[in-house]
């Protein structure tokens, strides 16, 4: 069990050099006999978002299930390459399963609340879960709903059922809910598909405030959104019958500016896709 | 002249008026048919019970001409043919053997329910879930005749066990040494009969909790009983509830195989590892022969008890099933 001092910011034990750089070599993933996702290279580094890019069916979900060990509970799944975590293998080495999902968070394309817990419990359902004992929990479920951008709109009614917030307020929370354990890499499926735009702007200028603190993973289908949050950028792509595999990755303004492929700059600009 | 812009302008001139029509669905003779035919067979199901609510009724009359309905309620003797009979005794003991058996089978049926559930691999899952159904489907004089000649003789040595070691339990207390046709035995056979049943509901239920709550749970680093505790089991509340009612409706109404084990008595007693239990369905069934006119309708008059309570039951059990997501007060 971890104790984790809440009250001075990123102080816990797993988390003390702030965010963890996370690395994908020749990554490979299957669902049965069926290739989806071949010889992906990937560098995730700390203190930048990267955003993973590219159509409907191209792998970029599922490579960002294979970064938390969230891949292996689909039944038939299979996968190739390494995935380290400051250099410690995900697969191979001596963390668990869920001492890999504690370290990497995740937040879901549609927002997923416990529905039978508050607001509050919400929050701490992962300290919970993960048998974490925690220093101070009302500090806690305070700053990672501040953190979530959330805490001004809830503070007076922690009590309150977390089902019953809007959609955007829900993603929000569960944005809460996965920094409460202080992960060291966050990652985000789509986050702002199931949302109206001014809850998208709100998650938005969240990733913009934890990515400091945190690495941000974000898969979307919108190329402004890839834009404005990102940092660093990656294509997937995926041919008729071809595993998907990454086009190109770089830094955001050259991807949308002067990639080197030609299917890049076609995408970006939303020439098909 | 423009256009009156507002509408509760009071100086306005009232719009034209406009052409309204009602809309009338006009149904094929498909649908008419099936729609009959559905309506007809929903009819017949209700009306089958309320027959058999009158006919109970009507039945009992005889006996409630000489013995008043609340002396009934309460007399705990049965010698119907001297106007002094009652399920005073009767409804006791069969609220006894029957919580007796759901309280001995809840464990169990959570615990295969959720094995089958979330545990078991997932090419067994489909014939588990088989053999759990299939199993609610053996009859009851098999249950009755397996625990009359296999689990009576064996049980009783774990009934002793029980009063001599837990004697300070006021209800594991046996005097006299007689252990046999206890209501401990009779609520055993009852819960191996229920357990299928209840399980089978839950199991439904359980497999029914969102995919996504499943995964936000694990996600965040939880264990897979982490995570049935803060999703599985929350979402299935009702389930359990529901589930356990339903095979309490079919405790109280068992018949054939408490009718093998019973030794009738008519007291109220909670010494349940003592001889002597007796439920209205066994009592029914063992008197039915012999009985004269008039003791025929005083065991009609029982019947009508059980029929209102077990239809209490499964009204209370189904409506807690319905319901889908229950309440907040969960924690995990």
């Amino acid at each position: 069990m971890t104790a984790i001092d809440t009250t001075r910011p990123g102080s816990d034990a797993a988390n003390k050099d702030g965010p963890s750089r996370l690395t994908a070599h020749g990554v490979h993933a299957w669902f049965g006999n069926h290739h989806v996702l071949a010889d992906v290279n990937l560098d995730m580094t700390p203190l930048e978002v990267t955003a993973l890019i590219g159509p409907s069916g191209c792998g970029k979900s599922t490579f960002l299930r294979l970064l938390n060990r969230m891949h292996e509970l689909v039944p038939s799944a299979t996968l190739a390459g390494h995935i380290e975590l400051d250099e410690v293998d995900i697969y191979r080495g001596d963390l668990s399963a869920t001492e890999v999902r504690r370290r990497i968070g995740m937040v879901f394309q549609k927002p997923n609340p416990f529905p039978a817990m508050s607001i509050a419990q919400n929050v701490l359902a992962g300290a919970k879960l993960g048998g974490i004992k925690l220093a101070d929990r009302d500090a806690t479920v305070e700053r990672a709903l501040t953190r979530a951008g959330l805490w001004n709109e809830v503070k007076n009614r922690l009590s309150m059922n977390g089902g019953a917030l809007s959609g955007g307020q829900q993603q929000r929370l569960c944005i809460a809910r996965a920094l409460a354990i202080q992960p060291e890499v966050l990652l985000m499926d789509e986050p702002c598909s199931a949302l109206d735009p001014t809850s998208t702007r709100r998650v938005e200028e969240t990733i913009g405030e934890i990515c400091s603190e945190v690495t941000v993973v974000i898969v979307t289908h919108n190329m402004q959104q890839a834009f404005r949050v990102s940092q660093q950028c990656a294509f997937f792509l995926a041919t008729e019958g071809e595993p998907g595999h990454i086009v190109e990755s770089g830094p955001t303004e050259k991807m949308f500016s002067e990639p080197d492929d030609q299917r890049t700059l076609d995408y970006v600009n939303g020439r098909f896709g | 002249m423009t256009a009156p812009l507002l509408a509760n302008d009071p100086t306005a001139t009232p719009p034209a008026p406009v052409d309204r029509i009602t809309v009338v669905v006009r149904r094929s003779f498909g649908d008419r048919v099936f729609h009959l035919s559905a309506r007809a067979a929903g009819t017949l199901t209700l009306a089958l019970m309320v027959l058999v609510f009158y006919f109970l009724l009507n039945a009992s009359k005889t006996f409630f001409k000489v013995e008043s309905f609340s002396k009934f309620m309460t007399d705990q003797a049965w010698v119907p043919d001297e106007a002094n009979a009652g399920v005073g005794s009767l409804l006791f003991n069969t609220i006894l053997v029957s919580f007796l058996g759901v309280i001995m089978a809840f464990p169990f049926a959570l615990a295969a329910a959720l094995y089958v559930s979330e545990y078991a691999p997932r090419r067994l899952r489909r014939s588990l879930t088989l053999l759990l159904d299939l199993l609610a489907a053996v009859p009851s004089i098999v249950f009755g005749i397996w625990g009359f000649f296999f689990l009576m003789p064996r049980q009783r040595h774990l009934s002793i066990w029980l009063s001599h070691e837990l004697s300070f339990v006021p209800i594991f207390k046996v005097t006299d040494g007689q252990y046999a046709d206890s209501p401990f035995i009779v609520g055993t056979v009852l819960a191996l009969m229920i357990i299928p049943i209840a399980a089978s509901v839950m199991r439904e239920v359980f497999s029914q909790a969102p995919p996504v709550e499943r995964e936000g749970a694990l996600a965040l680093g939880g264990t897979r009983w982490g995570m049935i505790r803060s999703v599985v089991l929350p979402f299935g509340r009702g389930g359990i509830i529901g589930g356990m009612m339903l095979a309490l409706g079919r405790a109280l109404g068992e018949t054939i195989a408490v009718t093998m084990l019973v030794s009738v008595v008519f007291t109220r007693s909670t010494h349940i590892l003592h001889q002597g239990s007796n439920t209205i369905s066994a009592l029914i069934a063992l008197d039915w022969g012999e009985a004269s006119p008039i003791a025929r309708s005083a065991l009609m008059a029982a019947g009508l008890v059980l029929f209102v309570i077990t239809l209490l039951v499964n009204v209370v059990a189904s409506m807690i099933t319905s319901r889908t997501r229950s309440g907040s007060l969960t924690e995990i």
